[in-house]
Parts: structure tokens; C-alpha cells; sequence
């Protein structure tokens, strides 16, 4: 079977003669390549699984007293079967997890160009940081006095986030992006509920991150969409439009979703806050102006940051994440409680905070992820922070240039920001969607682009670079690009059959959806979890 | 670089930013710092914090000090898996796709449901995602909430209920056990779900299936959150009808972290799959016809299906659900089992030596407990605790403020790290501690319950 599809070709090396080496060199240091498709896939680790063996210990329990379990506990209560919990020894399952790392790309491995997600190199000083005992292993019940070292952590993390926001004050405690625009929308809730102004609808632009729209929802309000202008800003116009007494907020990235900052960002805060209405800063593209322009000053009232983004936390695999929310001064009483303040020399926990929209995590959130992020803010320092976000346009820009004379650009304008929007609209009119360009990338050794996001851009690849990224890579990723551009005009055919050198193939999406199977069974046992056919995604959805 | 765009200044390209927007130069930031400065920083910080290898920990109260093995982050630490991105490209995830598929297998092996979601942000917000599903599934907006449910899990709830179309009613707990005949007599055709903790808050065993009659009867969903490191002597509450089982994930192999990161977990039935907020990871095939994994039934998600979400989660704690995935692997049947029974044994034993202190008693001596349970002070918990870190213990949660009726409880986790000889420790500490506090000679000395004594309502 591996050979009909090696057969087809894919990588197109020969078939334009335009640096295909280089992708290819890259690949090779993807360590999936030595086993290639050849390579045996991995069984689950129930399958491994043999009766008796087992990789945990624990000391002998003889010197406590010895406990009647039928006396303890009424039987109803009681487990009746064992938990089917896979028996393996130490080795298999350390094997078994390695071979999984090995099937899995990473920033570790290479250029992760996803845009809108920061994929940046995460430096391994916050690895060890973050594992120190003094931070790993402390009880979030501990009081104040016995963690005096984390609440100066947090207190002068939200120092930093202050002063790169201009904001007066944040809470810690979303654990995603997503999270923290919750939270930011309930306390726009709250805001306009104590003015006694309760309002209804929240206002964002078609450009949007998916989340938002769903967190508007989350926060009882209604979704207003305006659409962009044709340079891909928003439109002034619509949105005067939009704006009435009735809106609460208007929730934006800025740069927005085609890496464009929006140059009328303090006419549009000027209308908004016209109508008494909160303006939103959705933090996922903070990177491009970290230190060199500030929300609060281009009147933002609360702005959620991506620490995983911005300040280079580990992803990992798709969280933990955390999305600090930092509001300006009128917002500060409604942030969530409790939250820390100054004690005399030392810090404490504020819990009496009565305008407080509560908690939205069981504890101070994530932690871990923070003290990364703190080691990254004392690693860069102010000024590498700068550094941070004209690196990233830099980059963005460069291989724009080096990418424009193959791709669209989804909008025509320039310079862009951290990020840029091509069109494979082209590629497309030649049998190659932007899905088999993403898929051509795999077979050359990067990790695509987001690809069908934002909706406004037919055949949408986003491309963010990130700073950490050097010339060599960023050129190395050019040649892939253009190679699959003239795969593309040459014979579109391989690409649609790409990726051949991955450890799988094209997946048969509609058949997970169509009949789900969501967990393993032992063979004795048929599969239970139904599913219907109307429930596939469509076909062009945004993978960022 | 700057050449090939023609520029020869790096701050030409930031020009769509109006001059007057530009940041001041002079903010109040660090300077750069070297990486061994970092880590001295970042040490000397750490080093202002008592941690669990110097304090020997009694404190739980819904993130415990199990044990983690060192082969967990040894492989949830690789590269591979922390520094990836949400496998959407699922041809080059199959690792982070797998180890999920195996997790949502292994959870559901422990909530005795079918379908697990591949991780929530924690076990408080996924008990917020688990009402959401039982008000769209039943079209209903009353929760019935029990008191025995943490009560940083209930404020989490109100302050999601803000947007949310969601009533929510207390249930009182008597003898520190969700009082079911309130349920009872509240349970009407307006209720959504019934909300429960099991093991509770106060650490004592809840009647699941009584529980999932009562709802069932008035067509409404039982929602428990699963303390899942006691599925070991506990029946999972979906085999004893619970329709969505939620959870904190914390001690399946991952650290305490000050509270984060872990992870929630939430499964469910199959008839509510469409509801299921997050993300699910489904098996398929490739084009060669081989077993593969992807991300599936996206259409419930945010990135689809925008404001007609199931919920807004997007970004999650992955990487902790891989950890559990390899905790739970290394723990095996046998271990489950083993984590369980010497919790079990640890904690009855820690009962009985505290409350053979004089003063010192049971809060509610006659319900069955597994890890965790409360005793009553005759002095002031919070100094007590306080002065209990001198003997080099943490001893519990003091429950002043937290639980009405229970001022003078203090709320004791023994895990399977806490020996013979820890909790001896703990309960000569507290002997001593009372005794100079001139409280062990207080009224009510042993066992004092008194009957029908209703608490925390």
C-alpha cells in the first residue's frame, strides 16, 4: 500500500529544480524520516498490555492497622469490577511513550509558522524554573506567609503586564486566552450592571478568532459581526453603524487577524466609548507590539495576553496555557477574586473584594506556566522585549517578501506586522487548495502554516514566523513555499496526495466523525459510542 | 534581511503605528538578565516558599500530595510533546493524538462513562462546562446544587452563571452528606441537573446511586465531581448512574503547582457526545487504510461553529492529561487498587489517633470516608494549623468561613505518601499544640456528635 503512494511521488524534488534540496535537508532531521511510512505504527497501550505486570510500587502498608473494607464502607458504595487500567512494566511504558514523542513534530524539531499561535522557541532556564520544589511543590491552600516567594512572582509579573499593557491591574487566574476573554466579558457584565446600564449585544469584527464570538455567548451577550474594509481594517463606517447604547463591548486584535495593526484604532476607541460601550483587546497578537505600543494607551479598557504566545511557555500539545486578563483602573474592583496585593514588606491575598465577579478558576490558575513566563520577562528585560516584537515583524516581513511572488497576499496592504495572510487561490485554479499545500510542507519537513483562517481570506494561509526563528530557516521555508508553488503550476497531482513521509497519510475525517470511536474496547467488546453523519465539520475549516 | 525589504531600520516597518501611540521608552521593566542570573533569580524566590518536601502535607481539599513517579515528566516532559502545538495537522501529531485517545480511554475507564473529552482547564470550571451541557440537553436552567461541594467549586459556578441562563439552588448537607430528601422534595421538572461531590468536600462517601434515582425520576442530569484517585475502592458514579462525571485531575501524576497546572476531566454518555465541550479525539484511518487518530466532531467547537459553540475552550492543559495518561499506565489495575486501599488505611488510622486526642473529635463519625475526612478543635483551627508548621506539618484546611456550623473543623487528606510514622507525627503535634494552647482539656471531649446536627448549609 505505502508503495502505490511513495509511487505518486509528493516531494516533487525533481520537478522544478528550485532549491528542493533544501526542504528536504531540513526534513531530515525529523526523526520520523528514519522509520519513514515504513515504520511501524505504535499499538495503543492497551495492547501492550499483559496480566501481572505492572511498573508501580508502594511501601508495604503492614505497619497501619489493618482496615475491614466491608465494615468501612456499605458494599454499595464499593468498587465491584477492577478498572481496566493497561498492565505494563516501567520499560514498555517508557518505550511505548518515547515511540509516541517520535510521531509527533514540535517547535524542538523545527519551523512551526502557525499563525496567530506564536509558536516560538521555549527557553529550557523556564523548564527548569518552573520545576524547582519551591514552585512545583507548593499547596495552593498554603497561607500567605509560607509562599511569600510565589506571591512576589505574581505581584511583579503583573507589574511587567501593567506596564506593557498600561493597564492598572491583572488577575492570573484564566487558564487560556479563551478563558481570560470570559472572564474579561463578565466584568464588562459587571461594569455596566452596577452603572445600572445592563446591555446586551458585543460587537466584533468578521476577522475574529473563533473563541470570541463563543465567549461572547459564554457571557450572556448577543454577536454583532461587522465586516472588514477592503484594505482589511475595520470599516468606520460599519462600525458606527453597529454601535449603539445597547452594545457593551467591541472585542478586537490588534494587529488584527491579517497581521495589520489598525492605524484608526483611536478614532474606533472614541466611538465606542461614545456610546459608553468597553473596548476589548484580544491578546493573541501582543507579540507584534510587545514595548513598542501599548493597549491602554490606544484606549483599551481590558486586554486578555497569551502568555503561551507572547511570553514563549511551552504549548504543549494544546495547553497548559494561561491568559492573564489586565483592566484599567475603573474595571479593577470586578476583577476576580481574591487577588494579590501588598502587605507591608511582604504580600498577601485580598479576598475582600464585594464588586468582585468571583472566581473563574479553583485555585490562582496556572501557576507553573507563569513562573515561566517570569523567568522570559527577566531573561528579555524591557528592552529585549522590544527586541522581541521588531524581530518578529522583521522576520514576517522578509519572508512575505520572499514568498510574494508566488502566493496572493489575502489583502494587499503593507508593511504587515508578526503575521501575513496569503491567498492559495491561484494554486488553487491549478488542483492545489491551501489543504495540499499545508500537506506538501509536512513531506518538506516544517509544520504548515494555519490554514483556512481568517474566514474573509479564500483559501487562507497564515503565516507567523515568530522571532526566534533565524535567516536560515526562514530561507530554507521560502524554497519549500516556492517549490510547492511550482509543483502546484506543474502538475498539482502529488500534492493532493501529500504527505507521503509522514508517519500516517491523509486521514478519513468524515469516517471519526461518522462513526465515533472515542476510546479503545478490548476486542471482545463492540464499540458504543454512536454518532450521525450530519455531524462532519465542514470541509474548509480554519486549523490554526 | 532589512536590505531585501529595502529598509535600513528595523523601526520603518512599524510605521502603521501612529507616532502618538508608541509605547514611552522609559517603562518600568527589568533589565536583560543573564540565564544563570535567571535561574538564581527564580531560585531565590523559590527558596521564599515552604514547600511539600519540608512540610510533611495533610493538606488536600481538592489537590492532593499523591505520589508522582519519576517516569511521568520524564516522558510528559519531552520536547516532542511540550513544545507542540494542538495537533491539527494530524498526520505529524499522531503522538499527542494517541496519548489523548489513550487518556480519554483511561478516563473513561475510571468514571465508568463512555466518552471522555480530551482535558479541561481544571476540576472547577469543567463542573461549570458540565452544568452548561445538562441546561442545553434537558433545555432547563435549575441546578441543584449540593453543599457538600467545595466551596471554591460553588463560587466558580455563580460567577459562570452570570452569563448563563442557570438557577442555582443549594441542597443542605446533614451529618456532612448531601441531605437527598431536600433533593427530593426541590427536584421538579424545571431542574437541569443535580450537582454533587464524591467523595464531598468534607471528604465523606456520597449515595450516588440514590442520588441518579432522585434526578433520573424527574428527567434530570446527575453531575458528579470525582476525586479519580479513588477508583480504587470506589464505584465509579457512572456505573451508579451519575450522566456526567467531571473532575480535578491533579493527583494523577501531576504536581500540586500552587493549583496549576492540571487539569479537569469530563465524561459523559454517548447520547450527550454533541454536547461535549473541548476537544475529542476520535480514531479513523489513513489512506493506506492504517489506524490513525484526529481531532473529531469539530463542529461542536468554537473554530467552526463560533457564537453556536458548545463552549468557548480552545487551548486546554494537554500536556497534564498526558501525564495522567502516564501515571495511570504506570499505576496499572493493581496500583489503582493499591493508591486506594493505602489512602484508605492511612486516613481511618490518622481518625483514630486524632480523635483519642482530649477536645479533639470526629465531625461525623458515622459516614464512610476514603482519604479525607474533618475532625473538630477545641481551638481556633486556622492558629492551630499555624502552629503546627513549627512541628513541620501542614495539617489541613482550617474550615473557619468555609463551611457554616463547621467554625471549629479542620479538614485532614492522608495520601499514600503519608506513613505509620506521619501521622503519629501529626497527632502528638496536635496534642502538644492544644495543650499549650490550654484547649485539651475543652468539653466534648471524644466522641461528641450529636445527632442530626446539620452542617454547612
Amino acid at each position: 500500500m505505502t508503495g502505490a503512494i511513495n509511487d505518486s511521488g509528493g516531494t516533487g524534488t525533481g520537478a522544478t529544480g528550485n532549491g528542493g534540496g533544501i526542504g528536504r535537508a531540513a526534513f531530515e532531521a525529523v526523526p520520523w524520516a528514519a522509520g519513514g511510512r515504513e515504520g511501524q505504527p505504535e499499538r495503543l497501550v492497551f495492547e501492550r498490555s499483559s496480566p501481572g505486570r505492572r511498573a508501580s510500587s508502594f511501601p508495604d502498608a503492614g505497619a497501619l492497622p489493618p482496615v475491614d473494607l466491608d465494615r468501612v464502607l456499605p458494599a454499595g458504595f464499593r468498587r465491584t469490577e477492577p478498572v481496566r487500567l493497561p498492565e505494563v512494566s516501567e520499560r514498555d511504558l517508557v518505550r511505548h511513550y518515547t515511540r509516541l514523542a517520535h510521531r509527533n513534530y514540535a517547535v524542538d524539531l523545527g519551523f512551526y509558522p502557525l499563525g496567530s499561535c506564536t509558536m516560538k522557541y521555549n527557553p529550557k532556564v523556564a523548564e527548569a524554573a518552573a520545576a524547582l520544589p519551591g514552585f512545583a511543590r507548593l499547596h495552593p491552600a498554603q497561607p500567605a506567609e509560607q509562599v511569600q516567594g510565589a506571591l512576589e512572582l505574581l505581584a511583579r509579573l503583573e507589574h511587567a503586564l501593567c506596564e506593557l499593557t498600561g493597564l492598572a491591574a491583572a488577575t492570573f487566574q484564566p487558564a487560556a486566552g479563551a478563558h481570560g476573554e470570559l472572564t474579561g466579558l463578565l466584568i464588562i457584565r459587571a461594569h455596566h450592571e452596577a452603572r445600572n446600564d445592563p446591555r446586551r449585544r458585543v460587537v466584533i469584527p468578521d476577522a475574529a478568532h473563533g473563541t470570541n464570538p463563543a465567549s461572547v455567548r459564554l457571557a450572556g451577550f448577543e454577536v454583532t459581526t461587522v465586516a472588514s474594509s477592503p484594505e482589511g481594517l475595520i470599516d468606520l463606517d460599519a462600525l458606527e453603524q453597529a454601535l449603539d447604547t445597547d452594545v457593551a463591548a467591541f472585542m478586537i486584535t490588534n494587529p488584527n487577524t491579517l497581521g495589520l495593526f489598525e492605524r484608526n484604532i483611536a478614532q474606533v476607541a472614541k466611538l465606542v466609548h461614545r456610546v459608553g460601550g468597553q473596548l476589548y483587546y484580544d491578546g493573541a497578537n501582543f507579540n507584534a507590539i510587545l514595548g513598542k505600543a501599548r493597549p491602554g494607551d490606544m484606549g483599551f479598557d481590558v486586554v486578555h495576553l497569551n502568555l503561551h504566545k507572547t511570553f514563549a511557555t511551552p504549548h504543549g500539545g494544546g495547553g497548559p496555557g494561561a491568559g492573564p486578563l489586565v483592566v484599567a483602573e475603573h474595571l479593577v474592583d470586578f476583577l476576580p477574586a481574591p487577588v494579590v496585593v501588598r502587605d507591608g514588606d511582604g504580600y498577601r491575598w485580598d479576598t475582600d473584594r464585594p464588586r468582585s465577579i468571583g472566581r473563574v478558576h479553583g485555585w490562582n490558575g496556572n501557576f507553573g506556566i507563569l513562573v515561566r513566563a517570569f523567568a522570559y520577562l527577566l531573561a528579555n528585560g524591557g528592552d529585549g522585549l522590544r527586541g522581541v516584537a521588531e524581530r518578529a515583524v522583521l522576520n514576517a516581513n522578509y519572508l512575505l517578501e520572499r514568498l510574494s511572488s508566488a502566493y496572493q497576499l489575502g489583502y494587499p496592504s503593507r508593511p504587515v506586522m508578526h503575521e501575513f495572510v496569503l491567498s492559495a487561490r491561484k494554486q488553487k485554479g491549478q488542483g492545489a487548495r491551501a489543504l495540499d499545500v499545508a500537506k506538501g510542507l509536512i513531506d518538506r519537513g516544517f509544520h504548515p502554516p494555519t490554514v483556512y483562517f481568517p474566514l474573509i481570506v479564500e483559501e487562507a494561509l497564515m503565516v507567523e514566523p515568530t522571532e526566534t526563528e533565524s535567516v536560515e530557516t526562514l530561507d530554507s521555508f521560502a524554497e519549500a513555499m516556492l517549490e510547492i508553488a511550482a509543483q502546484a503550476q506543474a502538475d498539482a497531482g502529488p500534492l493532493r496526495q501529500a504527505p507521503v513521509t509522514a508517519p500516517v497519510g491523509r486521514l478519513d475525517e468524515a469516517r471519526a466523525a461518522r462513526t465515533l470511536v472515542a476510546r479503545w474496547h478490548p476486542p471482545s467488546e463492540p464499540d458504543r459510542a454512536g454518532s450521525d453523519p450530519a455531524d462532519e465539520g465542514p470541509p474548509d475549516k480554519p486549523t490554526s | 534581511m532589512l536590505a531585501t525589504l529595502g529598509l535600513d531600520d528595523v523601526d520603518q516597518l512599524f510605521k502603521p503605528i501612529p507616532s502618538d501611540l508608541r509605547a514611552p521608552a522609559d517603562l518600568d521593566l527589568p533589565r536583560p538578565h543573564a540565564e544563570q542570573e535567571v535561574a538564581a533569580e527564580l531560585g531565590r524566590l523559590a527558596a521564599r516558599n515552604r514547600h511539600l518536601d519540608e512540610l510533611t502535607c495533610f493538606l488536600g481539599a481538592g489537590v492532593y500530595d499523591h505520589y508522582v513517579p519519576a517516569a511521568v515528566w520524564y516522558l510528559a516532559g519531552r520536547g516532542e510533546f511540550a513544545t507542540s502545538y494542538t495537533p491539527y495537522q494530524p498526520e505529524m501529531s499522531q503522538g499527542v493524538l494517541q496519548a489523548l485517545f489513550e487518556y480519554q480511554t483511561l478516563i473513561s475507564e475510571l468514571t465508568g462513562l463512555e466518552v471522555s473529552n480530551a482535558s479541561l482547564y481544571d476540576g472547577a470550571s469543567a463542573v461549570a462546562e458540565a452544568a452548561t451541557m445538562a441546561v442545553a440537553a434537558t433545555r432547563r436552567s435549575e441546578l441543584l446544587v449540593s453543599a457538600a461541594v467545595a466551596p471554591r467549586v460553588r463560587e466558580l459556578l455563580e460567577t459562570y452563571s452570570r452569563g448563563l441562563d442557570i438557577k442555582l439552588v443549594e441542597i443542605g448537607a446533614l451529618d456532612g452528606q448531601t441531605d437527598l430528601e431536600e433533593v427530593r422534595g426541590k427536584a421538579s421538572d424545571q431542574t437541569a441537573a443535580v450537582l454533587l461531590a464524591q467523595p464531598n468536600f468534607f471528604g465523606v462517601v456520597e449515595d450516588v446511586a440514590a442520588a441518579a434515582e432522585l434526578s433520573n425520576g424527574v428527567g434530570a442530569r446527575l453531575l458528579v465531581s470525582f476525586d479519580p484517585l479513588t477508583a480504587g475502592v470506589l464505584e465509579p458514579p457512572g456505573r451508579l448512574g451519575a450522566d456526567i462525571v467531571v473532575g480535578e485531575g491533579q493527583g494523577l501524576g501531576n504536581h500540586p503547582n500552587f493549583g496549576g497546572p492540571a487539569f479537569g476531566f469530563l465524561a459523559c454518555r454517548p447520547e450527550d457526545v454533541r454536547r461535549l465541550p473541548g476537544r475529542l479525539v476520535g480514531e479513523t484511518l489513513d489512506t493506506a487504510g492504517r489506524r490513525a487518530f484526529v481531532l473529531t466532531l469539530q463542529a461542536r467547537e468554537q473554530h467552526i461553529r463560533r457564537e453556536k459553540a458548545t463552549s468557548n475552550n480552545c487551548t486546554n492543559q494537554t500536556l497534564n492529561a498526558i501525564a495522567a495518561a502516564v501515571y495511570l499506565s504506570w499505576l496499572g489495575p493493581q496500583g489503582l487498587e493499591e493508591v486506594g486501599q493505602l489512602c484508605l488505611r492511612a486516613a481511618r488510622y490518622a481518625a483514630d489517633r486524632l480523635a483519642r486526642i482530649p477536645g479533639v473529635r470526629l465531625a461525623f463519625p458515622e459516614q464512610p470516608f476514603v482519604k479525607e475526612f474533618v475532625v473538630r478543635l477545641p481551638a481556633d483551627p486556622a492558629e492551630v494549623s499555624r502552629r503546627m508548621v513549627d512541628h513541620g506539618l501542614l495539617a489541613g484546611l482550617p474550615l473557619t468561613g468555609l463551611a457554616p456550623g463547621l467554625e471549629d473543623g479542620l479538614l485532614v487528606a492522608v495520601t499514600e505518601r503519608r506513613t505509620k510514622a506521619d501521622v503519629d507525627r501529626l497527632a502528638d503535634a496536635l496534642a502538644a499544640v492544644l495543650a499549650d494552647l490550654g484547649a485539651d482539656r475543652a468539653e466534648g471531649a471524644g466522641d461528641g456528635r450529636r445527632k442530626g446536627e446539620e452542617v454547612a448549609r
